[in-house]
């Protein structure tokens, strides 16, 4: 079992890996053709990675090893993430628990990376898109943690496969309060963690008003790919847990290979639908102004508060 | 109603009778419109032109100096924007503001040789520039949590240059410096000794985007110098062409508004209709930018606009601004966003839609008229000050350039222009007002005996305008700064000649 799970991992960490650049392409073709451009193709992250990595890696003057060792902190966190959550199937790694803290956790030391080398650098923006990703930071992780942690209650643990399969086995969990609520604050709190709109534009070119773009301004080269690969592989991962909290048909329970291929190609198809449906959603949204960040993630963390308590109630 | 232009009524004073003289002409409703330097070989002569509205008035004051004792007493404390003049004035010629209360180096660069001033006509164009010796004047800013963030010369998008400098606690700017003229290209020395004739394609290309506003500025200015009179058709042709540069520019800055809050799709709704704009431009003037058309002493066209095409746009346009409005998080963004008060706005004398916005009625369409834009025609302005108020200022105006546009076609008829070329052919000076889209244009021309320019100076509104950039962005957040630049949107190129 322990060799069976191993593989499953690593399907799902390639898999994941593989069409990370593909969801970031429908995102901002399907943007695109809405607001009536041309778009560059679902393909074009691919060819950036292709591009970044034959090239030069060129380094800020007086950059410590932060800057060196970062890009791949960032880039393991994601695979890491990639490997824990149930995406293709529920069979779980037997020596790193996907428990919701532990899934956290790893995500912030993502998080925290990507901020120490924007502090790295010494730029004025690295520094300025570190503070506002930490501010942001510090109101998305309660949010994930409280909504995951109504979404465990059903199940009866914080393991996010076990929690994955009772809804798999229990449909009607889906559409209580409790989850609708969990998932919706979630899914806000997936928003802000990826720098999408309304609390990020990662399509700006103005230094002033970027956070997650403005850490990585110094990166070139390989550094840039592993940090780009990272943050689009991060979100992919989330999305595919949202996709697979709201729609967990497809999911492989076992490791037999017709599951698992089952199971990548309803990830595939979930994934082309909500990567679509947040690009279709960008483009009636503007970004806020940073202040109201605080606003709209509080609010997220008040739907996922509602929904603990009304576990405790309507149950 | 025919309107005329009224001469410049120009007084030869003596620098000790300046401030009283200029004291005067402020307390008569006179603003600085233009302040410029003359090499005369052994005297430095400057020349202060005062406007006034309703009736519409010029004053010229001129003041020669000797020029081993090149001194003028300042008139900084009387006019914001005379104080500005003079720093360029001493930094392109040498001639000192005497009391000067703020004499830092405006458009003068660290590396320049001392005493190196490029207009005189001794001026060594390829001097030998120097090392950049250190750091420029900026402010001190001191207190706990006070940092500073250097932004530019060079930006991450397609812009033009410019450094800003931020002084900041937290997100909240508690000032800003910026230092521009990094695109000096001397064009106002490129003038000198030119046929006036090849001085409207120079004129054409200060400002890209302002092609028309300098060249009709140019060319009036020089037909004022040299008696030229131009047609009612010219002049409705030019006032025309006017109002198209207006409407292009309009809306593209209503796209890159609500690009610069992440709304993209008016972005590229807007930036369409730019297009169309634009197309129409080249079938008039050969010309997407609408260079071409104008000459000296008259003006001419390919075709006229269709009016059914521009009335189809005007609707595409009024659509845009309500799905703009619309979003509530965009509305969200704009209103109070970096406030210039009236107050502000007035001491600093600023022009155009920046002054409108916040309630100045200042528009040389009233104020210093070549031509009647009709019934329609009516100054836009609006009360709040802020983003928003800049953003629904350009939606109006773009309707009323319409509603102009409509009623010059009536009037035209079909008419094409003349395309009369005149030529001066003796010495003199003048003085051509403009509205441009921006807001007012001034340029003032000098022939030579045989006609030929000896001088122009070019006061494009964004040199006027864009210390009300920084004056609005107190208590504003770092991340609105790209939204707020966007609104004022000044131009970096006709602020540094």
């Amino acid at each position: 079992m322990n060799w069976t799970a191993t593989a499953v991992a690593l399907l799902q960490v390639l898999v994941a890996t593989l069409v990370a650049p593909l969801v970031i392409g429908i995102t901002r073709q399907t943007r695109a053709r809405l607001e009536g451009r041309v778009g560059a193709g679902i393909l074009q992250p691919w060819r950036d990675l292709r591009k970044l990595l034959r090239k030069e890696t060129l380094q800020a003057n007086g950059v410590s090893w932060i800057s060196s060792i970062g890009p791949i902190v960032v880039m393991a966190s994601s695979l890491l993430v990639a490997a824990l959550l149930p995406l293709i199937s529920t069979v779980a790694l037997p020596f790193v628990p996907d428990d919701l803290f532990v899934v956290v956790s790893v995500l912030l030391i993502g998080t925290v990376a990507v901020a120490l080398i924007g502090l790295d650098v010494g730029s004025a923006f690295g520094g300025m898109g570190s503070s506002r990703h930490m501010m942001i930071a510090a109101l998305v992780e309660p949010t994930v943690l409280v909504a995951v942690y109504a979404l465990s209650i059903p199940a009866g643990s914080s393991l996010l496969s076990s929690i994955v399969a009772t809804r798999l086995d229990a449909p009607a969990v889906i559409l209580s309060p409790v989850s609708l609520l969990a998932v919706v604050a979630l899914f806000v709190a997936v928003l802000a963690e990826t720098g999408r709109l309304p609390v990020d534009n990662p399509s700006t070119h103005l230094e002033l008003t970027m956070v997650h773009e403005a850490m990585i301004l110094e990166s070139s080269g390989r550094d840039l790919a592993w940090l780009e690969l990272g943050s689009w592989l991060r979100l992919s991962a989330l999305l595919g847990l949202v996709a697979n909290l709201m729609i967990p048909w497809g999911l492989a329970t076992d490791a037999t290979v017709l599951a698992l291929v089952v199971g990548t190609i309803a990830l595939l198809l979930k994934l082309t639908v909500f990567a679509a449906a947040l690009g279709a959603g960008e483009v009636f949204l503007a970004k806020l102004r940073l202040f109201r960040v605080p606003e709209l993630l509080a609010g997220s963390f008040v739907l996922a508060f509602l929904a603990v308590t009304a576990s405790y109630l309507v149950t | 109603m025919t309107i005329r232009i009224p001469r410049t009524d120009s007084r030869h004073i003596d620098r000790s009778r300046l401030v009283a003289q200029t004291q005067a002409l402020l307390a008569d409703g006179f603003k600085v419109a233009l302040v410029a330097c003359h090499d005369d070989g052994d005297s430095l002569r400057a020349v202060y032109v005062f406007t006034a509205s309703s009736p519409d008035r010029r004053v010229e004051l001129v003041v020669a100096v000797p020029r081993d004792d090149a001194w003028v007493p300042t008139l900084a404390g009387l006019s914001y924007t005379a104080g500005r003049f003079e720093r360029e004035m001493r930094d392109m010629f040498g001639l000192r503001p005497d009391g000067h209360p703020l004499p830092q180096r405006l458009v003068r660069h660290g590396h320049w040789p001392q005493g190196w001033y490029p207009m005189l006509h001794d001026a060594d164009p390829n001097p030998d520039f120097g090392e950049h010796p250190g750091t420029f004047p900026f402010l001190d800013v001191e207190g706990d949590g006070v940092y500073e963030i250097p932004v530019g010369p060079v930006h991450a998008g397609l812009i033009e240059p410019g450094h800003f400098r931020f002084y900041v606690v937290g997100e909240t700017i508690l000032r800003m410096k910026a230092r521009l003229w990094f695109v000096h290209r001397g064009v106002e020395r490129l003038f000198e000794g030119r046929d006036p004739a090849a001085g409207i394609e120079l004129a054409e290309r200060i400002s890209g985007d302002t092609a028309v506003g300098h060249s009709v500025a140019y060319a009036m200015a020089v037909e004022s110098a040299a008696g030229i009179e131009v047609g009612l058709v010219d002049r409705q042709l030019r006032a025309l062409l006017l109002e198209l540069e207006r409407a292009y520019n309009h809306v593209g800055d209503m796209g890159m508004i609500a690009n610069d809050v992440g709304y993209g799709i008016a972005n590229a709704h807007a930036q369409r209709i730019r297009e169309s704009l634009l197309r129409v431009n080249r079938a008039v003037t050969g010309h997407r930018l609408l260079r071409g058309a104008v000459s000296i002493g008259g003006t001419q066209v390919r075709e006229l606009p269709d009016e059914t095409l521009l009335l189809s746009i005007t609707n595409d346009v009024a659509e845009l601004a309500a799905i703009t409005l619309g979003q509530s998080m965009v509305m969200d963004r704009l209103t109070d966003t970096a406030v210039l008060s009236r107050n502000k706005s007035l001491d600093l004398g600023t022009l155009g839609y920046v002054a409108r916005a916040s309630d100045v009625s200042v528009d040389a369409r009233v104020d210093h008229p070549f031509v009647d834009l009709g019934p329609d025609f009516s100054v836009v302005t609006e009360q709040t000050g802020d983003v928003l108020a800049r953003y629904m200022l350009r939606v109006r105006e773009f309707e009323v350039s319409m509603k102009v546009t409509a009623h010059l076609l009536r009037e035209l008829n079909g008419s094409l222009g003349s395309g009369t070329r005149a030529a001066p052919y003796s010495a003199g000076s003048g003085l051509g007002i403009v509205e441009a889209w921006r807001g007012t244009l001034v340029h003032r021309v000098e022939l030579g005996d045989k006609g030929q320019v000896t001088r122009v100076k070019v006061v494009d509104p964004s040199f006027v305008n864009w210390p009300a950039l920084s004056m609005s962005l107190a208590d504003t957040i770092v991340p609105d700064f790209p939204l707020v630049n966007k609104s004022f949107n000044q131009s970096y190129a006709g602020n540094d000649l």
